[in-house]
């Protein structure tokens, strides 16, 4: 036996297989780095150079940018302060994410709930009713908030024909509006990762908490609550993370000064012409993003030691 | 089966497969060497584990062996792809296209070689036919029940006339009673079709009922090559004895050969005749094992072990008596109920224990 | 038992307020008059209004003309990775693979479109191509993620045997993957196209952000016109888009069942 030729033309097998591979991937991979990670490098560096005067950058390394994203240079006192607008963008953001995140978690874990107790037949229809929503343009169904919500909206109309008003209450260009057009676009997001959970759990569950003589809400609280944690840490990430980012909602909705990161991020690239500061303040929403997404990867990995 | 010398159909030579490297390493087949004859129903009897399917995997060439050789027809194959092998396989699952109609897979193979149109058409006519499957032909295989999905497997890898038909545990997921029918099915098969059936099983009674000859393999090894009959009455090692069928084991020591029969003493004192294993090393201390049909009661004092029955079991066809030997240990003895018949002894009651003549068989190890 | 009450009416009003919104607005793209607040009759006025528009009319084409390719491109390549990353054991840079794949999920927005403004920029520069290709490439990237899930979910629940079975059977490794792996992975495959095509054709943030002058798509196009006094005529627009997407997805789901 000439084993040696042999076991090589295993190797030789395998080592194809490898190649095929790879060269299966390569396509996706250059299509992705150029057209999504590669820019992000690039913006990186944009973030340390020196704005243009008429956007884009001088080939100059500063660190402008990034003192921009929380100082302003004031030109009467000649000093660095604090930069208010920014910082108030931040906290709005991070405010309405977190509030969008809890209102979502309190209209979806209800609904996922509902659509779980369904009979196996209807929870399907069910599930489309949830899902048709998320595939279809977000614009869309910001405008839809849009007019439901102004001033001579469906909302303002009915509460003043009931006379529960008099004057037509502004909810648009508020960041109320902003919170509720997010809740609106990003429930199906909350709902469907919950109700994957739950569709996993067995209800029996319930029947034999409630034959050990818990009550209702002890019931949710120490049986339902415990099983389906995993569902509700993904829905409440999955909901946070978009609204941090968001960029459409709050154009719509919070008109020009109810600002978001987004919005702050679009505008220096626009009239601010201000690059690199809009390169930092990328970055660091970008940083803000993975620290979230740590934070669930955490919470995931307890979560499933806690059970397994 | 009839003794005459047959033509190697299919052969492993020396053949070692090791998966995983290192630690993880582990040797799925040790060393096997084996020939199937031409036209022999053979299976490879084994618990699972014990590499059976990996051997049947690396005739198909799913697999290559990490040592020795695979031989088809006596042409080298160890490394030629499944597609350039004249061997095909009826799977456990019967891995049948789903999008295809059963007149569709059982066309596929003939169609991959090439064969015309026409050819394709005919064969595929006679193949159902042959598992009389005639009706279903442009059914999806999703509307076909369990035992008419099997029959397909069978006619799709039949219809490319292989050297070598493997059947990897295929009656494991079908009912009692059409396990039976496909038992029966299948030797019809092979001998209609004259094709070798390398038939893969870890269930012994379809080993002993369907096969010219059966391997017994266990952790990579294969223990003994034989007739069903060889099998069962002279099992050659411990595993095999222990494997297919009941045993009864007894300690005994050597006091003389003849050829291939050796005088042996049991603990009792009595001197009995034995068969030896082929291939047995010289030893004082041996096993013999005997079957529990082939030995009968007698009163107390006669026959070559002495007892007390521990406790009687009715079986409808047999009844077991398991009797608690004066030397030490159990044994089992499994007597045919005659219509009517009542038991002749109780239990705690003393008996004797007589063989048949030539049921004792020494063990190699 | 295992029925909350107060759950069911929170449920309940959850479906209202998901689909009260879209009926009010595909409510007034029928409506006769200017406003879209005042019901003034049914018309068809504001779609026939919308089909004449030009700017619409070029929108509207852009907007297919960029998600056709982009879906296209997207799902050969999104096919060929989810072949190369199922079906064989966890392989060396795995990990950064799935990474790249689902990068366009995890990452907003907004920071991918300012990003790919930066680059293009660049390149416009330096090559002084303006045409579609940076709306197709963008598009590609952000829909690899969407077409590639349903592809290798199918591969995933895919039988190996069958392939091995094709083997056994004489078929070359080609001719099983023609004959076998591609009619299987077919369903898949179109799923994914699906979703991909309506992902890229409801983009708004990032075409957006990468949109060169006149390339406007049906969603920026809409974007713009908020900005202005609305009339029914972005209602009909918004409707027929919205039906579009509806059809596609339901059409997806169909594909699913039928699957299983």
């Amino acid at each position: 036996m000439a084993e040696p030729g042999e076991a090589s033309a295993l190797e030789e097998a395998e080592a194809r297989a490898v190649r095929t591979r790879w060269a299966l991937l390569v396509p996706a991979m250059l299509v992705l780095t150029i057209g999504a990670a590669g820019p992000l490098l690039v913006m990186l560096v944009y973030s340390f150079l020196e704005a243009g005067d008429y956007g884009g950058v001088e080939w100059v390394f500063s660190t402008d940018g990034w003192v921009q994203v929380f100082y302003a240079y004031d030109i009467f006192d000649e000093e660095w302060v604090a930069a208010d607008a920014h910082l108030s963008i931040f906290w709005r953001s991070v405010k309405l994410s977190v509030v969008t995140t809890l209102l979502a978690l309190f209209f979806g874990f209800p609904t996922a709930y509902f659509i779980a107790t369904r009979s196996e037949k209807s929870r399907n229809a069910w599930l489309f009713l949830i899902t048709i929503p998320f595939w279809t343009n977000l614009l869309i169904r910001t405008f839809a908030m849009m007019e439901v919500i102004r001033n001579e909206g469906v909302v303002n109309s009915v509460l003043i024909g009931i006379g529960l008003i008099d004057e037509p209450i502004q909810i648009l260009y508020t960041d109320t509006a902003i919170a509720l057009g997010m809740v609106y676009v990003y429930l199906p997001l909350m709902v469907l990762p919950i109700y994957a959970s739950m569709e996993k759990f067995d209800f029996r569950l319930v029947e034999a908490a409630y034959d050990l003589y818990a009550t209702r809400l002890r019931v949710l609280w120490r049986v339902i609550l415990p099983l389906v944690k995993p569902g509700i840490v993904a829905g409440s990430i999955l909901v946070f993370i978009p609204s941090l980012g968001a960029y459409v909602t709050p154009r719509v909705l919070g008109g020009g000064k109810n600002m978001m990161l987004g919005n702050l991020i679009e505008l220096q690239f626009g009239q601010g012409r201000n690059w690199p500061l809009g390169a930092a303040l990328s970055i660091t929403l970008l940083v803000l993003v993975m620290v979230a997404l740590l934070f669930y990867v955490r919470a995931a990995q307890r979560g499933s030691s806690g059970h397994g | 089966m009839d003794g005459s010398v047959r033509d190697i159909a299919v052969e492993a030579e020396n053949v070692s497969k090791i998966f995983g490297s290192g630690s993880d390493e582990v040797r799925a087949l040790d060393d096997v060497s084996v020939g199937i004859q031409d036209n022999e129903f053979f299976t490879l009897l084994g618990p699972s584990g014990c590499g059976k399917t990996t051997l049947l995997r690396l005739i198909a060439g799913f697999d290559h062996p990490t040592k020795g050789s695979i031989r088809l027809a006596g042409q080298d194959i160890s490394y030629l792809p499944p597609y350039r092998r004249s061997v095909n396989t009826v799977f456990q699952n019967y891995a049948l296209f789903p999008h295809m109609t059963v007149a569709q897979n059982i066309g596929f193979g003939l169609e991959m070689q090439g064969r015309s149109r026409a050819e394709v058409r005919e064969t595929v006519g006679n193949m159902l036919a042959l598992v009389r499957m005639e009706a279903l032909a442009n059914r999806r295989t999703s509307q076909i029940s369990g035992g008419q999905q099997q029959r397909v497997a069978l006619a799709r890898a039949l219809a490319p006339r292989p050297k070598v038909l493997l059947l990897d545990e295929p009656l494991s997921a079908l009912d009692y009673k059409l396990r039976k029918d496909m038992q029966i099915e299948l030797k019809r098969l092979q001998h209609e079709t004259g094709i070798t059936f390398v038939f893969v099983t870890h269930d012994q009674e379809e080993a002993l009922t369907m096969s010219d000859r059966i391997a017994v393999m266990s952790s990579g090894k294969i223990l003994q090559v034989g007739s069903p009959r060889d099998i069962y009455d002279r099992p050659s090692e411990r595993f095999v004895a222990d494997f297919i069928g009941d045993t009864n084991f007894l300690e005994a020591e050597v006091a003389g050969k003849e050829g291939a029969t050796a005088r042996i003493r049991l603990a009792s004192g009595v001197e009995v005749e034995a068969d030896l294993p082929s291939g047995m090393a010289d030893a004082r201390q041996v096993t013999v094992v005997i079957r529990p049909e082939h030995a009968a009661l007698a009163p107390a004092g006669q026959g070559e072990l002495q007892g007390r029955i521990a406790n009687i079991v009715y079986f409808g066809t047999d009844t077991h008596y398991h009797v608690d030997l004066d030397t030490g240990g159990q044994f089992t003895l499994r007597l045919q109920n005659p219509r009517g018949g009542r038991e002749l002894h109780g239990e705690g009651e003393p008996v004797g224990i007589a063989f048949e003549p030539g049921a004792l068989q020494v063990l190699r190890d | 038992m295992k029925r909350q009450a107060g759950f069911t009416t929170v449920a309940i009003i959850c479906f209202v307020c998901l689909y009260a919104p879209i009926v009010v607005l595909v409510a007034y793209s029928f409506n006769a008059g200017e406003s879209i607040a005042v019901w003034q009759g049914f018309s068809w006025r504001w779609y026939a209004a919308a089909w004449e528009n030009e700017e619409v009319q070029r929108a509207a084409w852009l907007s297919v003309l960029v998600a056709v390719q982009a879906s296209f491109y997207a799902t050969v390549v999104a096919t060929m990775a989810a072949l190369a990353t199922t079906r064989n054991k966890a392989f060396r840079g795995q990990t950064a693979v799935f990474a790249l794949i689902n990068q366009p999920l995890m990452v907003p927005e907004i920071v991918t479109g300012v990003a790919l403004l930066i680059v293009f920029a660049m390149v416009k520069v330096a090559t002084g191509y303006n045409g579609l290709g940076y709306l197709v490439l963008a598009h590609t990237a952000f829909c690899i993620p969407f077409a590639y899930l349903p592809i290798r979910a199918r591969l995933e629940g895919m039988d190996l045997t069958l392939e091995t079975a094709a083997a056994d059977l004489y078929a070359t490794p080609w001719k099983t993957f023609r004959r076998v792996t591609l009619p299987l992975m077919w369903p898949g495959i179109l799923a994914g196209a699906m979703l991909a095509f309506v992902i890229s054709l409801d983009d708004v943030v990032i075409t957006e952000l990468v949109k060169g002058p006149g390339q406007d798509t049906l969603p920026t196009y809409m974007l713009g016109q908020l900005r202005r006094v609305v009339t029914p005529e972005i209602n009909a627009i918004s409707s027929a888009l919205l039906a579009v997407s509806v059809v596609i997805v339901s059409l997806f789901f169909l594909l699913n069942r039928k699957r299983g």
